[in-house]
């Protein structure tokens, strides 16, 4: 353990690559997110469709563990829904008053029960790969939301001569060029409540969107809070300059 | 020390047994600051202004976390989650660093053109170069705490370092980690010891004051007060120069706690520490980077190491390097040029740090490693002997009177 701790830091150390090359080295499709900017924030409507494309779709592999069931209605959902996702899967609590460990359905102050027992499962499940979690997934790789939707817009046929590994597929954005997940998103995949048209391209927003609402819960009232205390120290420094101006009037 | 007449009472009362207000006052309003001091001076009370920040932010995560490997991350992700505001804390904390350093390093680069660590400043210098080091060690520490990739990478990857140690090399790594590998032990250290360190660099920077009040601010003409004409007092002038510069800060830095607070990190340590998986490519904290590329210069694992730790060690010497009698760059006109230079090639083993140690790379790292050391152990020798410097004003007020005139 300890050498090959060592030699593969050492190894590292030489020949690290840059995050560019990390990332495939291919260009990002960049979207325009309705949280960008300043005055971002999130479309409640979108964060509950991508729920609905995570829920029905990527949630039968990937986890989202940091995400507990009563965050839910933040995006939309009612008690009632957000206890009935919850209720859709068991996990283990106990000892009850004889001493037993029991399952039980999920509860709202729960997090999200992951697909798989544990990441043994999850291999065996996929052709030995693992699903990462995908709470933070927006914020654990360069690009972030960019990145995740050109991963799941970046399918297509292996170029001639690209040789591909047993079970794996081709994708653009995915460093090496193959990933052990199969294409996922396709036009009218889900059915939306709300009506809105169900295109590979809209699918892959909303879920995005959701994934990001995911990993940055904090982010309508971080900026909220961010513009009031900028106009604040706008206003605090005005005055500091000005004091500093006539305080030093005298000195030449 | 005269003790100042106070019309209070109580403070009366309280200062004829411990002289608390005394030294305030000896400290503050009748401080003597040449009055000529400009802006670059303005980032000492800005670091520690950021020290607060960092010690505040600090103690209230530390209520919130966990100091165990398997549940580091996720305490931290509760933290961003769960507690009222945590989001804010941490991201206070997070970039609070990458500023404090930011303040260190234009302080640091002011007493450079400035002289400021010429005679009698020198163990002011040496105190603030303490400082650094400590920061550097709090700073390495508290980017493990968190638990993810890059938090346990580079913990592997710095304390190995150690290893090229001839003979104990390898007993030092294993004593460091307490134990084989970077693990739960190594955490609850670093924990320990990152709570540890910003209260000794706190008592560091008291030092630090003492030693200032001592020798007094020096200035950008480099020549000392020549009388009460050309000193100010520092209240009310330098407080509200330095609040002015507060607030000027503040807005900056909050700028990118609540627009862009993952702009210095890195992704990767968003994916919680995993042992089996090496990420491809391990890189420190930007205010590491040109450490990290003299390091890598060196084809030699020793050398690496001991040229990392000389670059900082060099400039403990610095006072007696830098041969010039005259302090200000402002009077030195090839200095000046030189200073720049060493500026530029600072940012380039900054930017060469981040790169992979591969092509081009290489050689330019260690073209500008080597300009590092000549700059200091050469050229600086040598310019106090070989350059002309200008003349120096008859003192503070003369040049002021001259530009107003
Ligand atoms: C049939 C199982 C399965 C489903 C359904 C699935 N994934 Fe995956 N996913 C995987 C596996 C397996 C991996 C690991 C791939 C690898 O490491 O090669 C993965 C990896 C990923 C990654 C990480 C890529 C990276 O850079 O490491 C993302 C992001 C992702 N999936 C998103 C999604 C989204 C969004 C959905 C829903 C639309 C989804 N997945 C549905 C199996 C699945
Ligand atoms: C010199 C001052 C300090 C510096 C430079 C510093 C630096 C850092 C850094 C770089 C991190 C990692 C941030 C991240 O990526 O999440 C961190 C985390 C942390 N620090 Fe500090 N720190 C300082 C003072 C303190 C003090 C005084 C305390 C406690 C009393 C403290 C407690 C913590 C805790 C609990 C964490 C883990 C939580 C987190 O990662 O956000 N720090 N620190």
């Amino acid at each position: 353990m300890l050498r090959s701790v060592i030699t593969s830091a050492a190894l590292a150390l030489a020949l690290g690559a840059s995050p560019a090359l990390a990332s495939g080295g291919a260009h990002l499709d960049k979207q325009a997110w309705s949280w960008d900017g300043v005055f971002g924030s999130y479309d409640k409507a979108q964060l509950k469709r991508g729920y609905q494309v995570f829920h029905d779709v990527c949630s039968n592999c990937h986890g989202l563990k940091l995400v507990a069931y009563r965050n839910l209605k933040e995006i939309g959902l009612s008690e009632e829904e957000a206890k009935a996702v919850a209720a859709e899967r068991e996990t283990k609590d106990g000892p009850n008053d004889e001493g037993d460990m029991f399952n039980r359905p999920g509860k709202l102050s729960d997090r999200y029960i992951s697909p798989f027992a544990n990441d043994q499962a999850a291999r065996v499940a996929n052709n030995g790969a693992l699903p990462p979690d995908l709470s933070l997934m927006t914020k654990a790789r360069v690009g972030g939301p960019d990145y995740v939707y050109s991963l799941l817009m970046g399918f297509a046929d292996a170029p001639e001569g690209f040789k591909l590994g047993d079970g794996m597929n081709y994708n653009k954005v995915f460093p090496g060029n193959q990933i052990a997940m199969a294409p996922q998103i396709s036009d009218d995949l889900v059915t939306y409540a709300d009506g809105t048209k169900a295109t590979a391209d809209q699918l892959t927003k909303d879920v995005v969107s959701f994934l990001n609402w995911a990993a940055e819960p904090e982010l309508e009232v971080r900026k909220s809070m961010g513009l009031k205390t900028m106009i604040f120290l706008l206003v605090l420094t005005a005055l500091f300059y000005a004091l500093k101006r006539k305080i030093w009037k005298d000195v030449h | 020390m005269s003790a100042p007449a106070f019309n209070n009472k109580i403070i009366k009362w309280i200062d004829e047994r411990i002289p608390l207000f005394t030294v305030l006052e000896h400290s503050t309003s009748s401080y003597p600051t040449p009055k000529n001091l400009n802006y670059w001076w303005n980032f000492g009370s800005l670091a520690l202004f950021a020290l607060v920040i960092m010690i505040m932010t600090g103690i209230v995560l530390a209520m919130n976390y966990t100091g165990h490997t398997s549940m580091a991350f996720d305490s931290v992700e509760r933290i961003m989650r769960d507690v009222n505001y945590g989001w804010l804390l941490r991201y206070l904390h997070m970039n609070g660093a990458s500023f404090f350093f930011i303040c260190v390093y234009v302080h640091i680069f002011r007493g450079l053109y400035y002289g400021s660590y010429k005679a009698p400043r020198e163990i002011l210098w040496w105190l603030g170069l303490l400082i650094y080091l400590a920061m550097m060690a709090t700073a390495f520490m508290g980017y493990v705490l968190p638990w993810g990739q890059m938090s346990f990478w580079g913990a592997t990857v710095i304390t190995n370092l150690f290893s090229a140690v001839p003979v104990v090399g390898n007993f030092i790594v294993t004593w460091l980690w307490g134990g084989f590998a970077v693990d739960n032990p190594t955490l609850n250290r670093f924990f320990s010891l990152h709570y540890l360190l910003p209260f000794v660099i706190f008592a560091l920077v008291f030092l630090h004051l003492v030693a200032l009040h001592t020798s007094k601010s020096s200035n950008p003409l480099g020549i000392e007060p020549k009388g009460p004409q050309d000193t100010i007092p520092f209240h009310p002038y330098y407080t509200i120069k330095d609040l002015y510069g507060v607030g000027v800060f503040l807005l900056v830095f909050m700028g990118f706690v609540f627009y862009a607070p993952n702009f210095f990190g890195e992704p990767d340590n968003y994916i919680p520490a995993n042992p089996m998986v090496t990420p491809p490519h391990i890189v420190p904290e930007w205010y590491y980077l040109p450490f990290y590329a003299i390091l890598r210069a060196i084809p030699d694992k020793l050398g690496g190491v001991i040229a990392m730790f000389g670059a900082i060690l060099v400039l403990f010497a610095l006072p007696w390097l830098d041969s010039s009698k005259v302090k200000s760059g402002r009077f030195r006109p090839v200095f000046k040029w030189f200073f720049w230079l060493f500026l530029a090639d600072c940012f380039l083993l900054g930017w060469i740090g981040g790169k992979p140690a591969e092509g081009n790379y290489i050689p330019i790292g260690q073209a500008a490693t080597f300009w590092y050391f000549f700059h200091l152990l050469v050229v600086l020798p040598l310019l106090g002997r070989l350059e002309k410097p200008l003349a120096l004003p008859a003192s503070i007020s003369a040049p002021v009177l001259k530009e107003k005139a």
